[in-house]
């Protein structure tokens, strides 16, 4: 059993300008083994609350709950994984992917049988001792969601992590974590910009407001899995499609306006 | 670390040297292209052949040895300093100064600034005293320890701590400022204490820039020295020019800045090779 539970989470900053609003009560439930998606407008405040959830910021109100305890403190319980790699540039890919076991204290054998699995099921053979600086954007992710799957965490939290990719390497990475998905099925919350993806990935979506960011939709796909390439040209693919979009459209529409209004 | 043939993919592109030939204008005039390593050593020679060729010729037609020695009159005095004048004992007391001076600076700044940049409340004490002290020169300390200290050793390496400890405080500050968060907090969440975070994350991510901070650092600690040597000092090189200009000996006061130079370079390509070697990871290495 691995939940996570975001109630009732408001997050203001202050800034030079006042006081920012970037989320406003937000209650969400990811039920083990769940694939939940986040999408919504740029500045909606997506990465707050993801770092709300992972406990490296302390949300204004409201509480983040792991199985039921409230946990206000970072840690392995919640792996994360960001747009920009942040692997770390002194450790070789195996070292990297072994850094949550080490910290552990999880023994050598056991750390190398990890590390060679992962190694493996993300395609990095051969790279186990490059450093990150070899690799291309698309092996460093993999290799950055095999750090995360190396330290076991209950729920992963993963904020755009293929935002930075080009569409065709994304399209790659996006049916490989779906395997892994199925193979370790973790918890997951899942950031992103991309509807699509959203959809190819999320057993849910909830579509934020822009700032100050709520949930404004939550849905269902209803999608069987598993899913693949074909997954993409289904008619059921555009309809969910054709349904965030409208509701994205109008949020990122509110979002300019605002801006404007404000300027 | 054993590498994977892999690990020679393309590094950044401007330091491709492109092996099909482009002809003069696009190969030499485009910005930030790379050119043929040939060329690279050629001009790296020529440049030296360049200026000691327009010393010469400037020597030819000044003919006054006195004021402008040729460059071969300058070698043979190097020697005659070395072997008559005990010119090396000067190296020695100027090298055993600077050293002594650099690590005290670089023991007390790595420290303080690696501080600094991570928390918040060390940054707000020591940054505004640290901050206008930096924008005192160091040369006018030197009357002042003069007072303080005497002339003895002490008085030279606390000189050059002052040059070198303020600029590198601020220097590491900013490096380990520069730290990106989401490094820290992927350890975070990888389950790591505060403290694991701040020796395993935190303290490797500085330590390249930091020994490159080091590097730039050093190269002012030998100004300061000098300065310091012209002032007063029994031994250094700095002093052994002070009393060739009273003898008006131009050569003897070029072969020891032409010393300085290359005991400057000696030190700045060790810290270049071990940079390379302890740091072989980085993916650009500064020229
Ligand atoms: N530390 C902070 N101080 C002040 N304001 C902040 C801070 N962090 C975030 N904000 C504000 O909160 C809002 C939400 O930011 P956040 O980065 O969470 O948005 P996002 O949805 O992830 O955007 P994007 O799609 O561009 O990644 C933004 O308006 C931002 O300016
Ligand atoms: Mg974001």
């Amino acid at each position: 059993m691995s939940e996570i539970e975001i109630t009732d989470v408001a997050m203001r900053f202050r800034s030079r300008h006042g006081e920012v609003t970037a989320l406003e009560r937000i209650s969400l439930t990811v039920p083990d083994g769940q694939f939940a998606c986040i999408v919504g407008p740029s500045g909606c405040g997506k990465s707050t609350l993801l770092m709300v959830a992972a406990g490296l910021i302390t949300p204004t109100e409201g509480e983040v709950l792991v199985n039921g305890k409230p946990n206000f403190e970072p840690g392995a319980d919640r792996g994360m994984v960001f747009q920009s790699y942040s692997l770390y540039p002194w450790l070789s890919v195996r070292r990297n992917i072994e850094f949550g076991p080490e910290i552990k204290k999880v023994p050598a054998a056991d750390r190398r049988k990890t590390s060679d699995e992962l190694i493996h099921l993300m395609k990095l053979d051969g790279f186990a001792d490059a450093y990150p600086k070899v690799l291309s954007g698309g092996m460093k992710q993999r290799a950055a969601i095999a750090r995360a799957l190396a330290g076991d965490p209950e729920v992963l939290l993963m904020d755009e992590p293929f935002g930075a990719l080009d569409a065709q390497t994304r399209q790659i990475m996006q049916e490989l974590l779906t395997d892994i998905w199925q193979r370790y099925r973790k918890t997951v919350l899942f950031v992103t910009h991309d509807i699509e993806e959203a959809i190819f990935l999320g057993d849910v979506i909830y579509v934020m407001t822009s700032r100050p960011g709520r949930i404004r939709t939550t849905l269902a796909v209803d999608i069987p899995r598993p899913r693949t390439f074909d997954t993409l040209t289904g008619p059921r693919f555009a309809e969910l499609r054709n349904q965030v979009v409208g509701v994205i459209h109008e949020e990122s529409l509110k979002a300019v306006e605002s801006e404007l209004a404000r300027a | 670390m054993s590498r994977v043939p892999a690990a020679r993919v393309a590094p950044a592109p401007s330091a491709v040297t492109p092996l099909r030939r482009r002809g003069f204008i696009r190969t030499y005039l485009t910005p930030k292209q790379a050119i043929p390593g040939r060329a690279r050593l050629i001009l790296a020679i020529g440049s030296f052949v360049f200026v000691i060729g327009v010393w010469w010729v400037l020597a030819v037609l000044v003919q006054n040895p006195l004021f402008v020695p040729s460059p071969y009159q300058v070698v043979l005095t190097w020697w005659d300093m070395m072997v008559n004048l005990g010119f090396y004992n000067d190296v020695g007391w100027s090298t055993f100064r600077i050293v002594a001076g650099f690590l005290l600076a670089a023991a007390a700044a790595v420290p303080l600034g690696l501080l600094m940049g991570s928390f918040e409340a060390v940054r707000s004490f020591f940054n505004p005293p640290i901050n206008a002290i930096r924008y005192m020169p160091a040369s006018a300390f030197i009357p002042l320890l003069i007072l303080l200290q005497g002339l003895g050793e002490d008085e030279k390496i606390t000189i050059i701590w002052i040059g070198v400890f303020f600029q590198l405080v601020l220097m590491v500050m900013d490096i380990a400022h520069r730290v990106p968060d989401e490094m820290l907090n992927v350890a975070y969440t990888l389950g790591a204490s505060r403290w694991t975070v701040f020796y395993k994350v935190f303290l490797p991510a500085t330590f390249p820039e930091v020994v490159d901070a080091l590097r730039i650092t050093m190269g002012w600690a030998w100004t300061y020295l000098i300065v310091a040597e012209l002032v007063a000092a029994e031994h250094g090189i700095g002093s052994f020019i002070l009393i060739a200009e009273r003898y008006l000996r131009a050569d003897r006061i070029i072969a020891a800045i032409i010393t300085i130079g290359i005991l400057g370079l000696i030190t700045d390509t060790l810290f270049a090779i071990a940079h390379r070697l302890a740091f072989p990871y980085v993916e650009k290495v500064r020229a």
